[in-house]
């Protein structure tokens, strides 16, 4: 049994509970801690389906994501051992020498989502090319010993696991007590060969007719890093003995780079094997799809504000590069805001607004007038309507609902512009509003985009766009507002439409003007000879350049510019502005930074140094350096081990503990006088410093039997 | 050239041999003459030895069979624990003989049983008054078995009072076998390297039915010429031999040379057995690739091999202690103030160090470094400010796993653990280079 905890110890594993239960709880959660009637049940119902929905979603794009790969690998497998089916006695194929046919699989560097990867692999080749698939993990291979019998252990379940149904007498061996050698494997492989022949047509025709006669036997390395050369080694050898009885394919899941097979194996061994090489998409790619597919699209009401989502991002970028720990996140997310915020109940699709709107509680009424957005928005509305919003409870909701439906209008038109946007800024140089579209997505949702420098200076680099690029973007344009789903777009299409037709009827008229202009200042130019005229003249013509009028597609340029900056002002103000915007957007980043990214060295020091934090007794504030005796024993001694150097003199610490601890007690120094300490604090003093020992602050020291080593800071 | 040559034998069977070993005919006598006739005890244990590939194991073989001479053929990788190889020698002496099926699974744990079983085995064959062959291959794999297998495989003859002799194959010298308190000397015989002339007589053997021998051996001259500095494997020789006969039979299929057009065909294939050299011999790419590519008649530069892609992308943060690691690897303990202090004053290189410090620590290697070391370089050499947050600890533990950064000494992980940086100076340059560091101006060797 594995562990999430990244410390090594002893843990205890209860036996699960059963599923029904748990799922019972779960909803009670919820409820429990908010008493009041604020549709807890209704949320959590709510957040339960679009969970379910998103994760479906994920994994689909999953798929799609690892098709190509996987087709890849299917027909390199498929090919392998062709020569195995046929049998050929070719001249060729006689000399040649057999070697293991073998896939490197480089993954990149997310292990945590490899798992995902490799089950996606191995169901496709069990429906496409063979019943016969192990996969191994170096932790379960610490040996060649323990390697055959995971590998026949895996693949003697998986024959029965197919078989079992129809027939009763097949080998029921327990694993025990096979050899585990390889020409038991063999064995075992020609009666599972054999038997398939055996079968009837019909009963072919269902079971495996998708794989041929004799299917090859896939054996993954799941991670390749981790496995010891020896072991690596002694398999491959062995097994290149068999490949004429067993056809055997190996599959080794790299997460650094291809090179990692020449460290591990010498060329003796590799030159056992036919390595051919198979990459996955670069996480970041995925990434970028799952935030298109998630985030950037109406379908699922739920949002993530501007700060959270810089923190999921950053914890992908900086830490893990993990996808699956990014959807993890944004579960957590999800959770979080069903759970804390109670007006969530209305974070639901459009057809289901009226009627959650109207069924709200009076409760649920005020929530929303708390609201600071919705405030805001009170306090522009004149007077007489203001009194109406604040007292009268179904005008809210009236309101509320008319304000949610543009809510939705907003998401939908934003997404289109966004994406038009981006489509002019990925294409300038240095891409000064970000290359991905993530990140225009991140500045768009933190503050008005059009006052920042970025924007200006991105406007400035588009109006210097040449004419084909310029004509092409206004046409991805077009395709991305056609396709979207927002209602009024049909003005902007025509308009960005009649810019086009603009372009293409310039290009004629265009062309005879520019030459006129050109030839006649060439004209000019050659007359002048000298040095200083020419100069001059050149100055002149920079000088009458600049103040010339500009042409007309230079014209036609600054008007689509411009009417790109009005789409963007329009369409791109920041969710935080808008009204209702807590009900969908999630936005409590330091909370997600509290469960994602946890620190429990500045945790641990904060509890230590300033128990106030955490046990919030007012005695035990206290300002400045100074130790109140008040604090625990544990404290104490944290406090005072933190002034020693690298080795801590036990017989020191313990006097100025017990100064500090009796310090408060007797001020009249009646303790101090005397040397002996006193047993009880002595007592209590051992056990704050095992306590510490425990936590990993100290070890005791061989240097010196009386002290202890400091094993954190400034220990050396 | 010796002619092979027993009275026990008859002479049609050992002809026969000799067309099948080529140069390793003195061998063979050699060992004939220790087996003796079939009946009469040979030496009980034989030790043969030579390099990878020198026809040890075909030898043996070859002369075991072909001779019909009772014998069993075990690979002591194969067979990796003592019990699996002593009860893969007892099934195949019960399955010698076609008609007897094994009937109860082998049990031997230990060589008492081994001995007990042995006799009965033989007993059971009838094979009394013949001599038995058991012949280890990759022999050097017993001594990681318990220590009693060794010294017992070699006086199995004495143990088991049995007409047997143990022929030991490995491609180490006896010398590294010999246990410390001693065992029974083996009679030891070396096979030497083939030469360059036995390479070129024993590829040529097998020529394709297709063409005459001549061609073929013009062809494998050609080859030799090329692979023979850097391969003297005869497996693999072969197997390059068959994977480039059909380019080097090209011209000759289109018409555009005759088969004594030696110089025209060594100038068509030998720049095509160079890239094979780079390409298909260092597993760059694979055989079944260069076969398509050849078909194909596509150029190797399209398909890039594995060493091609060494590029690794990491973490933002896993980059930058990846950086620190490999500094605190190289770098000697004091020079983390001059590098990483503002005001750390002007230090000459030549008066600083001692002597020892003075030789690259390139040359030398990664040094061990705690983990504390690891964390204040860090937080130096990263711009803004560093957050020791699980998951920095966690990304420490996910590149020891990627084996870029190793543990060294692993007892305790709470006890200060040390690591060591294993990437090489290339890679880290190619890292630093993503995030805009100069790593070469932070390490002493190239101050």
């Amino acid at each position: 049994m594995s562990t999430c905890s990244v410390s090594k110890g002893c843990f205890v594993f209860k036996p699960s509970t059963k599923k029904r239960r748990l799922s019972e709880k779960t909803d009670h959660y919820f409820r429990s801690t908010s008493n009041d009637s604020e549709d807890t049940v209704l949320r959590f119902i709510t957040c339960q389906s679009l969970w379910s929905q998103i994760k479906s979603e994920t994994e689909q794009i999953q798929e799609d994501m690892n098709k190509q790969l996987l087709d890849n690998l299917v027909s390199f497998l498929s090919r392998s051992h062709s020569d195995f089916q046929e049998k050929t006695t070719e001249w060729t194929s006689r000399m040649k020498f057999r070697e293991i046919p073998t896939a490197a699989l480089v993954l990149g560097v997310n292990v945590t989502d490899h798992d995902l990867t490799f089950r996606g692999l191995s169901d496709v080749l069990q429906n496409n090319i063979t019943p016969y698939v192990a996969l191994l993990e170096a932790k379960d291979c610490p040996g060649i010993k323990n390697l055959m019998q995971k590998l026949m252990g895996q693949l003697m379940n998986c024959d029965i696991d197919v078989d079992s149904l129809e027939d009763e007498d097949c080998v029921q061996v327990s694993q025990n007590k096979i050899r585990c050698s390889m020409p038991s494997l063999i064995s075992w492989y020609e009666s599972v060969t054999k038997k398939t022949d055996s079968e009837t047509p019909s009963e072919k025709r269902n079971s495996s007719s998708r794989h041929w006669q004799s299917p090859p036997v896939v054996v993954v390395f799941k991670d390749m890093e981790s496995f010891t050369t020896k072991v690596l080694q002694d398999f491959i050898v062995i097994s290149s003995q068999h490949i004429h009885e067993l056809p055997l394919v190996l599959i080794f899941g790299i997460a650094t780079s291809p090179m990692i097979i020449h460290r591990l194996l010498p060329h003796s061994v590799s030159s056992l094997l036919c390595i051919e090489l198979f990459q996955s998409l670069s996480c970041k790619e995925h990434l970028s799809t799952i935030i298109d597919k998630l985030l950037l699209t109406s379908h699922f009401p739920f949002k993530l504000g501007e700060k959270v989502l810089q923190v999921l991002i950053n914890i992908f970028l900086y830490h893990d590069f993990s996808v699956q720990n990014f959807i993890k996140g944004f579960q957590l997310c999800i959770v979080e805001h069903f759970y804390s915020q109670p007006l969530s109940v209305l974070c639901c699709h459009l057809v289901d607004i009226k009627k959650r709107v109207y069924s709200l509680s009076h409760d649920q009424c005020e929530n929303i007038r708390r609201l600071p957005s919705f405030r805001r928005y009170v306090e522009k509305q004149e007077s007489g309507k203001q009194i109406e919003l604040l007292t009268n409870d179904s005008f809210l909701k009236e309101e509320t609902e008319k304000l949610l439906e543009d809510l939705h209008v907003y998401h939908e038109n934003y997404v289109s512009i966004l994406r038009c946007l981006h489509v002019f800024t990925s294409s300038l140089p240095k891409y000064p509003l970000g290359k991905q579209i993530r990140e225009l997505h991140c500045a768009c949702l933190e503050n008005q985009v059009w006052e920042t420098n970025e924007y200006e200076s991105s406007l400035q680099l588009a109006r210097m766009l040449n004419k084909t690029d310029l004509v092409t973007m206004l046409q991805q344009c077009v395709e991305i507002l056609v396709s979207s789903s927002g209602k009024e777009f049909d003005k902007t299409v025509k308009h960005l439409k009649e810019f086009l037709t603009q372009f293409q009827n310039l290009e004629a008229s265009e062309a005879s003007q520019e030459q006129d202009v050109s030839v006649s200042s060439q004209k000019e130019l050659q007359k002048k000879t000298d040095l200083y005229h020419l100069q001059k003249t050149l100055l002149e013509l920079k000088e009458s350049r600049r103040s010339k009028k500009l042409t007309k597609f230079e014209m036609l340029r600054f008007e689509v510019v411009d009417y790109i900056d009005r789409l963007v002002r329009k369409y791109l103000v920041p969710a935080g502005d808008r009204t209702l915007h807590e009900i969908v957007y999630f936005n409590a980043a330091t909370v997600l930074r509290g469960h994602l990214n946890a620190a429990p060295r500045t945790a641990l020091h904060t509890a230590l140094n300033n128990p106030h934090w955490y046990l919030k007794n007012e005695a035990l504030k206290c300002d400045g350096g100074g130790i109140s005796n008040k604090a625990p024993d544990i404290c104490i001694v944290y406090k005072l081990h933190l002034e020693c150097g690298r080795l801590i003199n036990l017989v020191d610490w313990l006097e100025a503990f017990s100064t500090v601890v009796t310090a408060a007690e007797e001020p009249n120094g009646d303790a101090a006088s005397s040397d002996q300490v006193d047993d009880i604090i002595h007592a209590r003093f051992i056990r704050a410093v095992s306590e510490l020992e425990l936590l990993g602050f100290i070890k005791p020291s061989k240097q010196k039997t009386d002290h202890v080593a400091r094993l954190t800071w400034g220990g050396c | 050239m010796p002619n092979l040559d027993h009275p026990a034998y008859p002479a049609d069977d050992l002809f026969h041999l000799e067309s099948l070993v080529p140069c390793r005919e003195s061998q063979v006598s050699m060992l004939l003459s220790i087996f003796g006739e079939r009946q009469q005890f040979s030496f009980p244990s034989i030790f043969i030895y030579g390099h990878t590939s020198s026809g040890k194991t075909y030898v043996m073989q070859t002369l075991l069979t072909t001779l019909q001479l009772p014998h069993v053929f075990v690979n002591c990788v194969e067979y990796f624990t003592s019990r699996l190889l002593l009860e893969e020698i007892l099934i195949q002496l019960q399955n010698r003989s076609p008609g007897t099926e094994q009937t109860s699974p082998v049990h031997c744990d230990t060589l008492n049983d081994f001995v007990r079983l042995f006799k009965q085995a033989v007993a059971s064959q009838k094979l009394q008054d013949e001599t038995l062959y058991i012949v280890l291959d990759r022999a050097e794999q017993l001594r990681e078995m318990e220590a009693n297998i060794l010294p017992a495989f070699l006086r199995l003859q004495e143990l088991t009072d049995r007409n047997v002799t143990v022929v030991l194959l490995s491609e180490i010298v006896w010398e590294l076998f010999r246990p410390n308190i001693g065992c029974f000397e083996p009679f030891t015989m070396y096979f030497p390297d083939y030469s360059i002339g036995h390479l070129q007589k024993i590829l040529s053997q097998n020529h394709p039915p297709e063409y005459s021998a001549d061609f073929y051996a013009a062809y494998i001259n050609i080859l030799l010429g090329v692979f023979y500095m850097v391969c003297r494997d005869l497996k693999e020789l072969q197997h390059l031999a068959a994977l480039n006969f059909a380019k080097y039979c090209e011209p000759v299929v289109r018409g555009e040379a005759n088969e004594r057009d030696t110089r025209k065909l060594w100038k068509n294939i030998e720049p095509h057995l160079k890239k094979a050299m780079q390409t298909v011999y260092l597993r760059e790419i694979s055989s079944s690739q260069w076969e398509r590519l050849q078909h194909d008649g596509g150029e190797p530069g399209q398909l890039k091999g594995l060493s091609a892609h060494t590029h690794v992308e990491l973490p933002y943060y896993s980059k930058f202690l990846l950086i620190a690691a490999y500094i605190a690897s190289y770098n000697p303990v004091r020079t983390d103030k001059r590098f990483f202090l503002k005001h750390h004053g002007k230090i000459r290189k030549t008066n600083f160090m001692k002597k020892h410090e003075k030789t690259s620590n390139h040359l030398l290697g990664p040094k061990p470094f705690p983990l504390d070391r690891l964390l204040a370089i860090l937080y130096s050499i990263v711009d803004n400010r560093v957050v020791p947050t699980a998951n920095i600890f966690s990304q420490i533990t996910s590149l020891v796993t990627l084996q870029l950064l190793s543990m060294v000494g692993q007892n305790d992980q709470l006890d200060g653990p040390r690591y060591k940086c294993t990437v090489s100076l290339d890679f880290i340059r190619a890292i630093a280079r993503t995030v805009n560091f100069d790593i070469i101006k932070y390490l002493y060797d190239f101050l």
